[in-house]
């Protein structure tokens, strides 16, 4: 197999290239290890709430001709009230159900979402917007970026310590993290669990809205299936980093992220298995830390 | 202040508790006591809001709460401390002590001061993960959680199990105080002996009907009671 040692600009761009990557990761990743957490739920339908956002962002933009900002702020109210909405149509009627149930919902919820895309948005391929404003290229000393590459870690690094704060710092945080350990116990804490568990949806939402924002500006083709393989892949960066800890899926996904550029930058022969790069991370993890790099060991839910 | 009326409670086809009634005068001590699988934590579930009733009335200050939500129950200022303690294990000793005053608006530093009054262990490792506390300091801070709500009636579900007696003593010496500061007790145990000194009444409950009932020096007494739960 062929070695390309790069040059150092190259590697640098590649760099950059990563840690964006890694950041747009972390945005979605952050809702599957949030909504885990809370429900011990893989919320299958995550991955579709992030395409449902591209396209509410293609119809505001392209279609109604909204700025960008004004489309954006609508795109992040419209997700997070999808997400709320999921859940308290296909999740909290099996809250005392089997936790197998749970997860068939979500699996029919994802093939709801695609398919109703496919209906309403019709199957053909679209364009996402350019928005120039963040497309525009600039040059950091030797390495030329888009503006996006700077604020998409920005963004996210803003995003997660904000979350962290209110996680780790508030109230509202506070009954979060008793509510994700004892439904039970919390409500005689006085906890509205409903109210608990909307919030999670819709901080999870509302991040994956933002990822896919910058996504569609990175990627601009889509359609209905559009948010499969990075929904898959956010997953596996959440349980790299241990599913249920809010700073293990930002770890995750910027190292998978960062794997995936770099890699196919020095083994440009391997650039068609891009997509297995995940797949392969994951099951090397689930042998050698199966708890993944900050999981606790799972202690089952009373 | 809380009066329980002819109160059904199934699991499935399970009767576990068969149409008990009692009640709770206002600043008493009441315990409930009896083999297990009694009935003894479903009845303050129940009462709690945790598990659905098939029948019955609880009353509580005068108004039905049976079928009512748990948030609604407890917000009425009505405690438990479950069986098991269940604290929050991965929340330090101070977040679990003010997540017990989440309903509350108003400041928390007399309530918390006191706490470290009458549990000083707490004090030390108010830093610590509550998961990280030995048994005795689990149980007190248990109850610290519970009092931070400052409730009018606090429901004990066997406090003092797995303890050392010295801790026991500890801990019944500490509901009495909690007593005399004004809150009503409704105290489960299976440490018949100590419950009953302590208690202005006592109920024996067997198989989800309550057998026995009279003041607690009474039962202290009973033949009955001696035989089945004081082991002479
Ligand atoms: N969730 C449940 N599902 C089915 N049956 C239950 C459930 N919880 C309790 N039971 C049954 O109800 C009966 C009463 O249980 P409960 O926990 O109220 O007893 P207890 O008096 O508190 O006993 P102990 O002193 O052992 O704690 C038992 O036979 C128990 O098996
Ligand atoms: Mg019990």
């Amino acid at each position: 197999m062929m070695i390309l040692i790069p040059t150092w600009d190259t590697f640098l761009q590649a760099v950059a290239n990563g840690l964006t990557l890694g950041s747009l990761y972390a945005l979605v990743a952050i809702g599957y290890t949030m909504v885990y957490g809370i429900l011990r739920l893989i919320n299958f339908a995550h991955g579709d709430i992030f395409m449902m956002s591209m396209y509410f962002a293609f119809y505001m933009i392209s279609i109604f001709y909204l700025p960008w900002y004004v489309a954006f702020l609508i795109v992040i109210v419209a997700t997070g009230l999808l997400g709320i909405l999921i859940e308290r149509a296909a999740y909290k009627p099996l809250r005392e159900a089997p936790r197998i149930s749970l997860l068939i919902s979500s699996i029919g919820v994802s093939f709801l979402l695609e398919n109703f895309a496919v209906v309403a948005f019709s199957g053909i391929q679209r364009q996402y917007p350019s928005i120039p404003f963040f497309q525009n290229v600039i040059s950091l000393g030797s390495v030329r970026v888009q503006r996006l590459s700077i604020f998409v870690p920005i963004i996210m690094a803003v995003l997660v310590v904000g979350l962290l704060f209110l996680v780790n710092y508030t109230k509202t945080g506070m009954a979060m993290r008793a509510a994700s350990r004892d439904f039970e116990t919390a409500k005689v804490m006085g906890i509205n669990i409903n109210r608990v568990i909307s919030m999670t949806f819709l901080i999870g939402s509302v991040l994956a809205a933002v990822g896919a924002m910058m996504w569609g500006m990175k990627y601009p083709q889509i359609q209905p299936y559009v948010g499969v393989m990075p929904g898959l892949k956010c997953f596996i960066a959440a349980v790299i980093g241990g599913i249920g800890n809010i700073k293990g899926a930002v770890i995750g996904a910027l190292i998978l992220g960062m794997l995936e550029i770099l890699i196919t930058l020095f083994f440009p022969g391997l650039s068609g298995y891009k997509d297995a790069i995940a797949f392969i991370a994951l099951i090397v993890i689930l042998l050698v830390r199966p708890t993944g790099l900050l999981g606790e060991k799972q202690a089952e839910k009373v | 202040m809380i009066e329980v009326e002819n109160l059904k409670v199934n699991y499935g086809g399970i009767e576990a508790v068969k149409g008990i009634s009692f009640s709770v005068p206002q600043g008493d001590i009441v315990t409930l006591i009896g083999a297990n699988g009694a009935g003894k934590s479903t009845t303050l579930r129940t009462i709690a809001g945790l598990v659905k009733a098939k029948s019955g009335s609880i009353r509580f200050m005068g108004e039905e709460i049976l079928g009512k939500d748990t948030v609604d129950i407890v917000s009425r200022g009505i405690t438990l401390v479950p069986e098991g303690r269940r604290l929050f294990p991965d929340l330090t000793v101070m977040e679990n002590i003010k997540i017990g005053a989440y309903l509350r608006k108003d400041k928390l530093d007399d309530d918390i001061e006191w706490i470290f009054d009458l549990f000083p262990r707490l004090k030390e490792r108010h830093w610590q993960l509550a998961g990280t506390l030995s048994g005795g300091e689990q149980q007190m801070l248990a109850v610290a959680r519970a009092l931070m709500s400052r409730p009018k009636l606090m429901m004990m579900d066997e406090p003092s199990l797995g303890l050392a007696p010295l801790i026991v003593k500890g801990i019944f010496r500490i509901i009495q105080e909690i007593n005399q500061r004004g809150v009503t007790i409704l105290l489960i145990e299976q440490n018949a002996n100590m419950a009953l000194r302590i208690a202005d009444m006592g109920y024996v409950m067997e198989t989800g009907a309550i057998t026995l009932q009279g003041p607690g020096k009474e039962l202290l007494v009973n033949d009955e009671v001696r035989q089945a739960y004081l082991g002479s």
